[in-house]
């Protein structure tokens, strides 16, 4: 049973991370980056790490996809006229 | 360098790279294997010191040297984000403007911010004797304040947050973990040796230095992070280029 959970953590964490490295637009990129960040506290969980299962959720899940999103609408917003609030502030 | 020169060179290094990496998994003992040399070692090195978490003992007793440095490389960072993310000259402010929140997200932010702030504070508090740690309790505090910008505004968020009160926070922490190593030297011999009583084994105090360092690091982490993310949320939120002008 436990085999099986930790084979099946680890299928996921490749594929989360596969789709994360092929994700061309950073903002898709740091929701994906969460998802894996969830997969890999999972996977430490079931490996009987929750130390680091927990600092890989606060930090992987939470705070790296907040400061990439919030980097990304720095760098991408538009001139001050035509600004669109709203639309890419995720958090 | 053209781009088939790196290509060659990248190989080459994978190649080499790679035959070291499989030699060295041929030499490990098998996955979910019973012998742990190292965690028996370390499950008894704490035990000695009565410290319930033996990852907690690892890094904050056997390893503290290791954590002086961890917790150096968050306090560099956040002073060199500090640096490069000061307001420029060709910068100015813009106070942000309100936006209309749901009900049920200021009513999920109103519930879950004072809970999260006393899960964070737990798992600091705790550290020496369940999972989790100053590490880990410290960016869950960080990050449960944030819950006041997502359910209210950025005002708000400014409110809950005294910066200059966090600076000085994240500052005396990050040099009170040396001064605990040097204040050891001075008692003890060596630095950062655990030369505190010790206590009961699985109460909140046991440990010796380890629930010290521990709080050292939770109210470093906090502290460190929220700096962190103010700057990176000034940015975002605060600070706009005076003509609209993008700069590169």
């Amino acid at each position: 049973m436990n085999e099986w959970l930790i084979g099946v953590a680890v299928v996921f964490v490749a594929a989360a991370a596969t789709v994360a490295v092929l994700c061309r637009d950073p903002a898709r990129q740091a929701v994906v980056l969460a998802v894996l960040g969830l997969g890999l506290s999972v996977l430490f969980a079931v490996l009987q790490a929750p130390d680091v299962a927990l600092s890989q959720l606060a930090v992987g899940t939470a705070l790296t996809p907040l400061l990439i999103l919030l980097t990304v609408r720095k760098v991408n917003r538009p001139t001050a006229d035509d600004r669109r609030d709203g639309e890419e502030s995720g958090g | 360098m053209t781009a088939r020169v790196r290509l060659v060179l990248f190989l080459a290094a994978a190649a080499v790279i790679a035959a070291f990496f499989i030699a060295a998994c041929t030499g490990l003992p098998r996955f979910g294997s019973e012998a742990h040399p190292y965690g028996d070692r370390a499950v008894a090195a704490a035990l000695a010191h009565r410290t319930a978490n033996v990852v907690s003992s690892v890094n904050f007793d056997l390893r503290a040297f290791d954590t002086l440095g961890e917790e150096s490389i968050l306090f560099t960072t956040v002073l060199g984000a500090t640096l490069l993310l000061r307001r420029a000259r060709d910068e100015r402010e813009k106070q942000p403007v309100p936006e209309r929140v749901l009900p049920t997200t200021r009513l999920f932010g109103a519930v879950l911010l004072p809970v999260t702030l006393v899960v964070g504070a737990y798992v600091i508090a705790h550290g020496q004797l369940s999972p989790g740690g100053g590490f880990q309790g410290g960016v869950v505090l960080a990050t449960a304040l944030h819950l006041a910008y997502v359910a209210a505004d950025y005002r708000v968020l400014q409110r809950v947050r005294p910066l200059t009160v966090l600076d000085i926070a994240d500052s005396l922490a990050a040099a009170s973990f040396t001064i605990v190593g040097f204040a050891a030297l001075i008692a003890g011999g060596a630095f950062l040796k655990n030369d505190l009583p010790l206590g009961t084994f699985n109460t909140i105090t046991s440990g010796g230095t380890v629930p010290v360092l521990n709080a050292a690091v939770g109210i470093e982490v906090a502290s460190g992070l929220i700096v962190l993310l103010a700057h990176f949320l000034d940015q975002a939120v605060e600070i706009t280029d005076p003509d609209g002008q993008e700069t590169t």
